[in-house]
């Protein structure tokens, strides 16, 4: 596979290392109230979907960059490639 | 029809006229007692056990598209029991003993070969974790022996001891493990459950769950309603795809695994054989290939294909560990999908709609699994209890933190 | 022996004779041959035994869709079996062995197999040798093991080199032939990158084959002429002897280079093969097609070939396989045979064809509407029994037989991805479907197009579109441009036994069986009876197959299924996917900078990750090496040892949020450490499991140094790049790893402050006030070189860890031995820094192995509860803290000299030794040579609150039983007294 890094252009994905769903980039609030049972579905239940999937790949081999790589799981074509940096402040993340 | 050498010779002199087919092709009933969705190992294995065992004879296994076709036909065909912890390993020990009779069990000669299976360390540290492991299998009452270096090379003296980057310090061998034709697997099971009544109904795709007021009431396929007091689900490599029609978010993500078959060579493995410094597994069919896999691709898939840099990866673990085997050719690539889940053990359980049982995750040890897992299923859809043997199986063990992870890497499916 | 086979002609280099060998007879060849062409030259048809019933067997075709002529080539350490004859390129001094016989091929014991074939019936395996249930292994696999499997191993280690290789181009056209040709003259002429690529070590396709004429020029003139225009472009790389195998997601294709298997030495260091990746914009297949035989009785003797590679034979390798053939065809491409043959002086005995209306010819016989309806020939082929549509038959001598069901479009490459292809009528055959790779369009016979003309414009518009040039009509040369004529044909009613897989020995009859028995789709049709799994995966078989299944369903062809091919396209030595990555070179090797003064010293090595690292330092005189380690253990524990610590992972945290992002990545607290001071840190996963420990020293305000274990340096890494970019996008934290920057040095014992003194420069105090435990500085040593020290300790004596640029870290070592002569300063490897840490109760690998939590380490009140660490909300979920979790503790055998096994479980003293019992398990042993006992380290049930207890150490593997004390895993100076000295 080959996956345009949007800093450095089109490079191969053995290249990088992949974690999983993107929703990863969405940890819970610790002090709420449902915090254990948000930390257990954010740690372990996933869409896991057959089609569209968000998901973060690590440029290991790189310039260390975690990208948000939009990629179908049936055809694996990439549709979207994002900083996750981006995506993560997209969704409301800061520090 | 009873299968047998005397079968065979009395067919051969008549011309082959008396085999009837192996299971029948039949419509779908409007209901049924218990309606098994996935016609692979695991399915087929359930209506087997449910119609033998626990006397369900109004049961259908429906399949989309043809039975054995998805990973029970794609693996690797190991059969082993040698686990570490006890949430695995007395179902993986039950497993072997069912293995042991299955032939006889299925009156179908799926070639369970006992040829031994061997997991070589190349560190101390390894060599202390299969110590703990081979212990934890003979206090579970299967078999274990650990090999020292010397040991190893008296048995395998074609491995790469001479130039190694990792040298083998030993290795912890499993002699009752070994090796079964997967195709035959899953026909003979086929078969069985047929032969008890199961209807077993293939190009049948589930297109959906009838829900209504948190009970399951059938399944919708391309063949129509199918109505069920309950519903299993042993889709292992789609169970997201499936579930989801139930509204359910599992533990899981779908990875494809590869799996590699060299051209034909006169015997040269006695044994299965793992590499513990790279991703390279290998036995020799009674064919003659060498059959050999190694790591998953590593990102969520659905497609049954993977791509190059694993199989480099699994060749070189190849060459490296039996440099002997560099000149014989890779003869075909494939790919199932797996459903690699969050600690790498697998779930047999209710779900939280009544009347909707599944079992998956898998991760890629499911077909060593394929009898106990359709044991256990098959339990729990007749007794709406687990197995003895399956108790730790349950979904909520996430929820309340007890996980049963072999590698200990934790929630990262792709590293299970 | 001459050549007495061989034909005027051909492609060869008559002025060049070579020598080769089969089954140990000499033979003369021709550059320009193949095993194949060679071997029929010589008037050689028995080339091999098939898998199953051993029937004697010849050559099929001229080309890597072959069934039948796989030998074992070359001998010795480079003994290749199932190597197709067909594709084996001529060189001096070759050397083949047929296989798969006993004890020779014309007399081969397992041809016994033969006569039980009725026995032998699709899948009868499945069916019998259940009885009794332990004769399988012993009896019945053995003798199945024996007798199957093809050629065989040396079971030595592969002697050459193979290489890997990366290559760019706009378009990929895959197959030389005249559509990959023209498609490559269209290509290049435009300016485009293109790579062509072929199998064949001549270009051309069945350009090379054929005698007809393209333009004015005869076919494979043109070919040449256009190879040579194409060699002359310099945006055209032309790559022969090369397959591609795959086409892989994005445009990428695996392609294989022959670069070695030509000659019969390679020059040293030279690859044998090439294993290219190949990155395309488009790529375009011109793989062309495959003739396919008709089934018939016995038509598997040697002899009986397609009507084409009788052809190939004749016109491109001036050889036949017998003076006296016929050929048996449903289409008028057979007829072609004949012709070219006949022109060539061989004597056509007869042109059988199923067709009532076949064309006429007055150079030989054409026998209309007739069949083949049996063979005779034990070792080839002598005579031929043929149906004449009056009812009566006639036989014909003949030494060959041609035979033609029609040309199969090589779609392959089109379901790589799992694309499927269609049925088309007018061709009776399968063409590529809708769902091609992205990126990749078909041209020629492979998609269908099966004339000459047809396939050069074809070409040329593929590679027209597929740049999207917009050229006006290219201009072709004049060339064949036959209508397809033909019935379609798959086998002739009422045989025996009628081959289809001749390699595996599938006939017409097991695939009705296989109908029969409920075996009726396509998987289940191959999985049973092994159709098309053979080493030429079906490419002459499976179509045929398919539509003898369709025809006993009663259904069409395409409602019966279609058939696709998986990677790779033929068969690829395991060695050259491996390329240069297998012995030492497996993985790459990393040595510290001190490495090479270690070697000095014997230091003996061990594989940590990729690193080497030091296990211990023999002295002479030393045999044991548990001598050389208790040494050193006493040594560091009396004065002081200096171990290379450079491989622990060292991450660089500045910014100013530093402090902040370390309390988020750790679980104990960061934000209060004072700058010059250290902290032991607690790294967890989200899970709540530990995944690493380390330190993090404060170098100033916004300046952290992290190390981490060696494991781990990698993940933890990642890891923490995750929560920076992911987590805490706007946090003012910046990492870099500097593990390779900085060498580094523990320097452990008493004497260890005394040493370094030596060498830190006078400007800095490193005395116990103003260094004390746990502080750290950046600091000067040997007169101005920047370095940097942390007094910390793993071994649990007073410790100091010196960091130095890596180019000074071989430099600093001698030096620090120099100076520390005075002292009796002793290097320590590995194993005395696991004894020691043992000794400490300092919880390392095998304890930090992925299922503990801090509170199973003893280190549970280190996860803060007053902040937002990664990890603390799951780590208390509530099977984690249930009162009896495990607890790290020491283990003492009650008799000191008795051993502790890591990996051994741990019981009760009294009651059953079982699974049920049991109640932990020791993660580390060593031998103290400080407390003169083996001791371990444990994690035992509830095990913080069983201190004294007795309990039994159970290693049934390794035959042991050991009674065991439980004690406070901090065996050497629980109280610390010793670190803050």
């Amino acid at each position: 596979m080959i996956i345009n890094h949007p800093l450095l252009g089109p490079r191969d994905a053995s290249e990088f290392t992949y974690l999983g769903d993107a929703s990863l980039i969405n940890r819970p609030d610790w002090q709420a109230e449902d915090a254990a049972e948000a930390f257990y579905e954010y740690g372990y239940l996933r869409d896991n979907p057959a089609g569209e999937h968000q998901e973060l790949w690590y440029h290991e081999a790189g310039d260390r960059s975690w990208l948000v790589v939009t990629r179908d799981t049936t055809t694996h074509e990439i549709s979207k490639v994002e900083l996750a940096r981006d995506v993560a402040r997209a969704r409301g993340r800061s520090k | 029809m009873r299968y047998s050498g005397f079968r065979v010779i009395k067919e051969a002199l008549t011309g082959h006229k008396g085999w009837k087919p192996v299971w029948r092709d039949p419509e779908p009933k409007a209901h049924y007692d218990i309606v098994v969705i996935g016609g692979g190992g695991h399915g087929l294995a359930t209506a087997h056990y449910l119609s033998k065992v626990y006397g369900h004879r109004n049961v259908a296994v429906v399949e989309k598209g043809w039975i054995g076709g998805g990973n029970v036909g794609r693996n690797t065909t190991i059969v082993r029991s040698n686990y570490m912890l006890d949430g695995n390993e007395p179902f993986y020990e039950f497993s072997m003993k069912l293995w042991e009779g299955l032939e006889q069990d299925l009156n179908y000669n799926a070639m369970m070969s006992q040829r031994g299976i061997l997991n070589l360390f190349h560190t101390d540290g390894q060599r202390d974790a299969y110590t703990r492991r081979g212990n934890a299998m003979i206090l579970h009452g299967a078999d274990a022996e650990l090999l020292d270096a010397d040991q190893v090379r008296k048995e395998h003296p074609y491995l790469n001891f001479d130039d190694a980057r990792f040298p083998i310090k030993g290795g912890l061998a499993q002699r009752r493990g070994g090796t079964a034709r997967h195709d035959a697997v899953a026909w003979g099971f086929a078969r069985s459950a047929d032969s008890h009544g199961v209807d077993i109904i293939q190009n049948c795709e589930v297109t959906g769950l009838r829900i209504e007021n948190g009970k399951c009431l059938g399944v919708e396929t391309s063949k129509g309603f199918i109505g069920a007091n309950k519903v299993g689900c042993a889709v292992a490599g789609n169970s997201g795809r499936v579930m989801n029609m139930a509204g359910m978010r599992l533990p899981i993500e779908s990875h494809v695994l590869q799996a590699f078959v060299s051209e034909g060579l006169k015997p040269v493995l006695p044994s299965v054989i793992t590499y513990g410094a790279g991703h390279f597994y290998v036995s020799q069919s009674d064919k003659g290939g060498l059959v050999f896999g190694g790591d998953i691709d590593g990102y969520n898939t659905y497609a049954q294909r993977g791509n190059l840099p694993v199989v480099e990866d699994v060749c070189e673990g190849g060459v490296s560990l039996m440099p002997m085997i560099g000149r014989s050719r890779l003869l075909r690539m494939w790919g199932g999908v797996m459903d690699m889940s969050m600690d790498g053990s697998p779930i047999i359980d209710r779900t939280p709609v009544e009347g909707l049982y599944f079992n998956g995750g898998w991760c890629y040890g499911g077909f060593k699994a394929t009898p106990a897992s359709g044991y256990c299923f098959a339990h729990l859809l007749a007794q709406d209890e687990p197995h003895s043997t399956a108790t730790a199986y349950r979904f909520d063990r996430f929820r309340t933190g007890r996980m049963i992870d072999e590698k200990g890497v934790g929630n990262q499916p792709n590293l299970h | 022996m001459t050549q007495s086979n061989r034909l005027s002609g051909g492609q060869i280099d008559r002025n060049t004779t070579v020598n080769f060998q089969f089954d140990n007879h000499n033979y003369t060849a021709h550059p320009g041959d193949t095993l194949g062409s060679a071997l029929l030259a010589n008037d050689v048809r028995l080339i091999g035994r098939s898998f199953k019933y051993h029937r004697p067997r010849g050559l099929l075709t001229a080309g890597s869709e072959e069934p039948n002529g796989i030998v074992e080539l070359r001998s010795g350490n480079r003994q290749e079996p199932n190597t197709r004859a067909t594709t084996t390129e001529m060189f001096d001094g070759l050397e083949a062995q047929s296989q798969n016989r006993w004890p020779s091929l014309k007399f081969d014991a397992l041809g016994v197999n033969d006569l039980f074939s009725n026995f032998l019936s699709a899948g009868f395996y499945y069916k019998t040798f259940m009885w009794p249930a332990a004769f399988w292994e012993k009896v019945y696999e053995p003798i199945i093991r024996r007798a199957a499997g093809l050629g065989s191993l040396s079971m030595e280690a592969d002697p050459d080199e193979y290489d890997k290789g990366f290559r760019h181009c706009d378009l990929l056209i895959i197959g030389a032939g005249p559509s990959g040709l023209m498609a490559a003259l269209t290509a290049g002429r435009a300016g485009a990158d293109v790579i062509l690529a072929d199998e064949d070590f001549r270009f051309g396709g069945r350009l090379n084959s054929e005698t007809f004429s393209v333009g004015d020029q005869s076919s494979s003139d043109w070919a040449e002429q256009a190879v040579a225009e194409l060699s002359s472009m310099p945006n055209v790389r032309l790559m022969a002897r090369t397959t591609v195998i795959g086409a892989f997601d994005h445009g990428i294709y695996g392609a294989v280079e022959r670069t070695g298997d030509h000659v019969a030495t390679l020059p040293a260091g030279k690859p044998r093969q090439i294993l290219w990746r190949i990155y395309t914009k488009k790529a375009l297949l011109c793989a062309g097609s495959t003739e396919r035989p008709i089934a018939f009785e016995n038509n598997d003797r040697p002899g009986i070939m397609m009507a084409s590679a009788l052809r190939t034979y004749a016109n491109r390798f001036a050889a036949t396989a017998s003076q006296r053939v016929a050929i048996f065809t449903n289409n008028d491409d057979g007829h072609r045979t004949a012709a070219d043959l006949h022109a060539k002086g061989v004597h056509v005995c007869a042109v059988i064809d199923v067709r009532e209306d076949a064309p006429v010819n007055y150079d030989y016989e054409v026998l209309s509407g007739a069949q083949v309806v049996n063979t005779k020939g034990r070792l080839g082929l002598t005579f031929v029994e043929v149906a004449l549509p009056d009812g009566s038959t006639r036989t014909l001598e003949c030494g060959a037989l041609g035979v033609s069901g029609g040309w199969n479009p090589n779609v392959h490459l089109t379901c790589h991805q799992r694309g499927r292809p269609v049925w088309n009528d007018d061709l009776a055959a399968f063409v590529p479907g809708p769902n091609l790779p992205v990126g990749l369009t078909v041209a020629g016979a492979a998609n269908g197009v099966m004339s000459t003309q047809g396939a050069l414009q074809s070409g040329a518009e593929a590679a027209a579109a597929a740049l999207e040039l917009s050229v006006a009509q290219p201009v072709l040369p004049e060339a064949e441009d036959a209508p397809i004529a033909q019935k379609p044909f798959w086998y002739v009613e009422g045989c025996k036994r009628a081959w289809l897989d001749q390699q595996n020995d599938v006939t017409v009859k097991d695939v009705k069986l296989s109908y029969q028995e409920g075996f009726r789709s396509v998987e289940h049709l191959k999985r049973y009876t092994t159709l098309g799994m053979a080493t030429d995966q079906g490419k002459t078989s499976n179509i045929s197959a398919l539509a003898i299944m369709a025809e006993v369903a009663g259904k069409s062809i395409p409602e019966t299924g279609t058939t696709i091919f998986r990677p790779p396209y033929t068969p690829v030595p395991i060695s050259t996917f491996a390329g240069r990555m297998k012995g030492q070179e497996f993985h790459p090797t990393r040595l510290t900078p001190s490495h090479y003064w270690a070697k000095e010293r014997d230091a003996v090595f061990v594989e940590v990750g990729n690193w080497l690292r030091a296990q211990w330092f023999p002295l002479p005189g030393e045999t044991h090496w548990r001598e050389s380690v208790d040494r050193e253990v006493r040594q560091t524990r009396a004065s002081v040892g200096v171990c290379d610590c450079t491989t622990l992972g060292k991450i660089d945290v500045q910014g100013a949020d530093a402090a902040d992002f370390l309390n988020r990545v750790y679980a104990n607290g960061f934000a209060k450490l004072p700058v010059g001071k250290t902290r032991y840190g607690l790294m967890l996963r989200e899970d709540g499991m530990v995944m690493d420990d380390g330190t993090a020293a404060r170098l100033a305000e916004d300046h952290f140094v992290v190390t981490t274990t060696t494991a781990n340096a990698v993940n933890v890494y990642r890891h923490m790049e995750f929560v920076r970019q992911c987590l805490f996008p706007d946090m003012d934290v910046q990492l870099i790893s500097t593990t390779e920057s900085w060498a580094q040095y523990a320097v452990a014992g008493p004497n260890s402050r005394k040493l370094l003194q030596k060498i830190v420069d006078p400007e800095f105090d490193i005395s116990n006030h103003a260094f004390p435990f746990m502080g750290c500085g950046n600091i000067t040593v040997c007169g101005g070189l920047r370095a940097r020290l942390f007094r910390i300790s793993f071994s649990g004596e007073l410790a100091f860890e010196i960091a130095v640029p890596s180019r000074h870290g071989d430099a600093l070592m001698r030096r620090l031995m120099a100076e520390g002569e005075e002292f009796d300063v002793v290097p320590y490897g590995t194993e005395a820094l696991g004894v020691m840490r043992i000794e400490k109760g300092h919880a390392a690998g095998n304890e930090l192995n992925g299922t503990t939590t801090a509170l199973n380490l003893g280190l549970g009140k280190m996860v803060s509860k007053k902040k937002d660490s990664i990890g603390s909300t799951l780590s208390e979920r509530e099977a984690l803290v249930e009162p009896d979790v495990l607890r790290l503790v020491g283990i003492k055998p009650v008799s000191p000299e008795e051993k502790v096994t890591a990996g051994g479980h741990l019981m009760n003293t009294t009651g059953p030794v079982d699974a049920a019992h049991d109640q932990g398990y020791v993660t580390s042993a060593a031998y103290s040579p400080i407390l003169n006992s083996n001791i371990g380290l444990g994690l035992l049930k509830d095990g913080a609150n069983r201190m004294g207890e007795k309990m039994r150490l159970v290693s049934p593997l390794t035959d042991l039983t050991v009674e065991v004390e439980i004690v406070s895993a901090h065996f050497v100076d629980p109280e610390g007294e010793r670190l803050r000295a």
